[in-house]
């Protein structure tokens, strides 16, 4: 509710506008565009005014935010829906629908972690007038693990039980094990409308899920398939905002474009997948825009499929990662925009450990490696050992041409030590089907998101019992088994304590730098651009889309 | 005429049964699936992947999945669309309108414009003017549309500003006229291939005719030479042509990927692209049985109307 104070102190009286008016046009004389705009511009409107174009290069096609969804899905939700709080950029949480954030210092969460107590807001009103209350949120909770219903993610859900309905403002329920993270799942969790949602035959096809109802800052308009959706001011909503009467989200489904719609004013709001590495340099010189650049939670990297032969010995993963010239693939690749990195988590979380050992590119080191082990160079200059070569494909999503002339690069400095990297890349939906998800691959570039909003754990990924392929549960695609990582993670993941928390990943990370399971390539980077005069835009490392705020999106007057 | 309509239809059912198979089995052969792209969601778990693949039927084996489609869709139940939920039926008629106005201008555009050249070309061989359209053809023929598109965006949006660079309208306004001059150059730059298409077509079936002996006869019995090209030539250079904008139906109707993708127009071949990227099975399957109606349909039309127009062929 930081921001919500802060509006009121800016709306503050005419008089005192009028009075900034006269300094800053005073200030203006001497200090000409200091801030590039004067300061009293940056004050919301009153009512509603205006619209904003977003552009989005894939469509969002699902409405029922509790359904699979993607990225660009999520940026809908968001202006429609609330959960109740949300992690902010700098990773902590604020109330949305709760009036507070439950711990186990305010006593919403039980010291050991299983009773939780969740106090709501009484002054929020759903688009359709009927009052939100604690009802909605045991609605939600409940279809989610409903077996019937196609939910999405129900990681954390299923562990909830008995929810009970204090009062229309409190909600209570018990955790069959502890587990800290569900702050973070709770936090994308968008409370859906039980007056509604509960009334329809069959949720999953619930008219709702085509002109859904929520709580946010915006209401439904109009979607025009394949082109665009229109979404109106909520005069009612509770929170910060909204400041613009119209947002429309444009479909634009090729980045050049996208690009192009932009440069023509088109769209006000260069959304997800933003301006392209290789447009950066004339993006910045365009007249009466704003483009900057903003880091992301995705991590690039090469994923090693721990169970092929080749990379069972420590040795070659170090010195495969000692023949990479990074800093070479960041620069002439990518325009210089990414960050190096040594690990999965993003520099801007507070578990993020900058201690790790940092790689450098030494071929002189790997072929040095690689004697010591035993791997002497067989036929083709190409190493061996016990009867295995040291040859491996890697594999990407086809058609992504950074990627292909990174791995291009990569093959070359890998042949100069004596490793062969065959490269096979496949279509999108090949790719990351069962040849990721099962294990069938050699290597795979890939950017990941390992974060769950801001939480560090990290289970799904690299707990041993976390191998689809061999029958586990999770997402551990590259199959890392390490005793002491499924340890630290499972402490992790039932730690409340921030401070203890952020012991136990810094050890994690030290513990898969130094096996190096997969190699950290960097951190992604991307380039953002907005209409001058677009205010309130605010990226958020912690979610997936930028539109996380369209609610305090606003024309500078 | 009725046994021979007959048999046209039972051989369209076979063949409609047939493209149905091979469309589902290499669609559900290909790895991959609509769940794939989950599979880099943060928190996605392969549980939870299993889960949402068996509620929506997808684990099930594949003799069964197309039994069940095919049962629905005799039933006219074409689906649901994996991506947004909607009746697939309804996810193609919203798309379809687009398609049919951009193509439908373009194509009457072009067959008028190309016709027009084609005869012009053949009846001038060789000159000046047949010389430059042979080029002009070529060269259209031979440069992606894309490229076209690209370059038509950045001459007449960015630098000149007199043509918006893409979308059917200006958000928020819908009218006629704005929807005309959104319309300008996605139908120029898809004609411009076209009226390549249609005149080097024309010029040649032109060509085929001009020099037989009932021309020549009919310029013996001293008509003029307009009334020679109009009746005699055009005439019968046409019967070729009908069965050319036949087999254009279902790409009337099928739209245009590329063109559709660079202006943003949001009809059936973007719509065909997005369903396929997302392996939308359902919106897949039933573009492709649309299609396969489409180009039955066209060249039966075709077939008749050629019957219609050349006394020397008769069907049934």
């Amino acid at each position: 509710m930081r921001m919500t104070d802060q509006k009121q102190k800016f709306a503050a009286t005419r008089r005192e506008a009028l009075k900034m008016l006269g300094i800053t046009t005073a200030a203006g004389v001497f200090l000409p565009n200091l801030l590039g705009r004067p300061a009293f511009a940056a004050t919301p409107p009153e009512t509603p005014t205006g619209r904003i174009v977003v552009g989005f290069s894939q469509e969002p096609t699902v409405f029922n935010p509790l359904m699979p969804r993607i990225e660009v899905d999520d940026g809908v939700h968001f202006s429609l829906f609330d959960t109740l709080f949300r992690i902010a950029p700098d990773g902590s949480f604020t109330p949305g629908l709760a009036t507070e954030v439950p711990s186990i210092e305010n006593g919403g969460i039980s010291e050991d972690g299983l009773e939780w107590r969740v106090k709501l807001r009484d002054d929020v009103k759903w688009h359709d007038g009927e009052t939100f209350t604690a009802e909605d949120v045991k609605y939600t909770l409940e279809l989610i693990v409903n077996p019937n219903f196609r939910s999405w993610r129900t990681t954390g859900h299923t562990l909830v039980r008995d929810i009970t309905v204090v009062s229309p403002t409190e909600i209570t329920w018990k955790m069959e094990s502890a587990f800290a993270p569900y702050l973070s799942f709770l936090a994308d969790t968008f409370i859906v409308p039980e007056h509604i949602l509960g009334a329809a035959e069959d949720p999953n096809t619930a008219p709702f899920n085509n002109a859904p109802i929520g709580t946010g800052p915006f209401k439904w308009g109009s979607r025009t398939a394949g082109d665009h959706l229109e979404l109106v001011a909520n005069t009612d909503y509770f929170g910060e905002g909204p400041y613009i009467e119209r947002l429309i989200y444009k479909y634009i489904p090729d980045l050049t474009v996208l690009y192009t719609q932009f440069k023509s004013g088109d769209i006000d709001i260069i959304g997800s997948q933003y301006i392209t590495p290789d447009n950066y340099e004339e993006a910045k010189t365009l007249p009466g825009k704003v483009v900057t650049t903003v880091s992301t939670a995705t991590v690039e990297s090469i994923y090693l499929n721990m169970e092929r032969p080749q990379f069972k010995d420590l040795a070659v993963r170090q010195a495969i990662y000692a023949a990479i010239d990074k800093q070479t693939i960041i620069d002439a690749l990518y325009y210089g925009l990414p960050t190096p990195t040594e690990t999965y988590m993003p520099q801007e979380s507070a578990y993020f450990n900058p201690d790790l050992p940092k790689q450098s590119y030494d071929v002189e080191k790997a072929n040095q490696l690689l004697d010591e082990a035993g791997w002497i160079a067989g036929a083709g200059g190409i190493r061996e050992k016990d009867g295995v070569r040291l040859s491996f494909t890697n594999s990407t999503t086809s058609g992504n041409h950074l990627r292909e002339q990174a791995q291009q690069f990569i093959q070359q400095s890998l042949a100069e030590v004596g490793i062969e990297m065959k490269i096979s890349n496949l279509p999108p939906a090949v790719m990351w089907g069962e040849f990721w998800t099962q294990s069938q691959f050699d290597t795979a570039m890939v950017g990941v998101i390992f974060m769950i909003g801001a939480d560090p754990d990290v289970t799904y990924r690299f707990h041993s019992e976390a191998i689809p392929a061999q029958g586990g549960r999770g997402a551990n695609t590259g199959q890392y088994k390490n005793p002491e990582v499924d340890a630290l993670l499972e402490e992790g993941g039932k730690t409340f304590d921030q401070e203890k928390r952020k012991a136990i990943y810094r050890e994690v990370q030290e513990k898969i730098r130094a096996d190096l399971p997969f190699l950290p390539l960097f951190q992604n980077m991307t380039v953002r651009g907005r209409d001058e005069g677009i205010e309130g835009v605010q990226p958020n490392i912690n979610t997936r889309i930028d539109t996380w705020n369209a609610g305090s999106y606003y024309w500078a007057s | 005429m009725a046994g021979y309509l007959l048999n046209r239809l039972w051989q369209s059912v076979v063949l409609l049964v047939i493209v149905s198979i091979i469309g589902f089995a290499v669609l559900n052969l290909t790895p991959g699936g609509p769940l794939s792209q989950f599979a880099l969601t943060p928190g996605m778990t392969q549980e939870a992947m299993d889960r949402i693949a068996e509620q929506m039927g997808l684990n099930r084996p594949l003799p069964v999945q197309y039994l069940d489609w095919g049962w629905r869709l005799l039933q006219g139940d074409w689906g649901t669309s994996y991506r947004d939920g909607q009746p697939v039926l309804d996810v193609i008629g919203r798309h379809i309108t687009a398609t049919l106005l951009l193509m439908g201008t373009s194509t009457a555009f072009s067959i008028a414009i190309g016709t027009w050249i084609g005869i012009h070309g053949a009846t001038r061989p060789y000159s000046i003017f047949d010389y430059s359209v042979t080029i002009g053809a070529m060269v259209a023929l031979s440069i992606p549309t894309f490229w076209f598109g690209l370059v038509g965006i950045y001459i007449f949006t960015l630098e000149l500003g007199w043509l918006p660079a893409g979308n059917m309208y200006t958000i928020g306004d819908g009218s006629f006229l704005n929807y005309l001059h959104h319309l300008i150059m996605p139908s120029l730059v898809l004609s411009l291939v076209n009226v390549a298409v249609w005149s080097r077509y024309m010029r040649t079936a032109t060509l085929d005719v001009i020099n037989q002996e009932f021309v020549k006869t009919a310029r013996a019995k001293g008509l003029t030479e307009r009334r020679v090209l109009m009746k005699h030539v055009v005439g019968n250079a046409m019967v070729p042509m009908i069965t050319l904008a036949g087999m254009q139906l279902p790409s009337i109707l099928g739209g245009a990927l590329v063109t559709e993708t660079v202006f943003t127009w949001p009809g059936m071949g973007r719509l065909f692209l997005d369903s396929l990227g997302y392996s939308d099975y359902p919106v897949v399957m039933g573009l492709l049985m649309v299609s396969a109606i489409l180009v039955l349909l066209g060249s039966l039309i075709a077939d008749l109307l050629v019957a219609l127009v050349d006394p020397r062929i008769r069907v049934g």
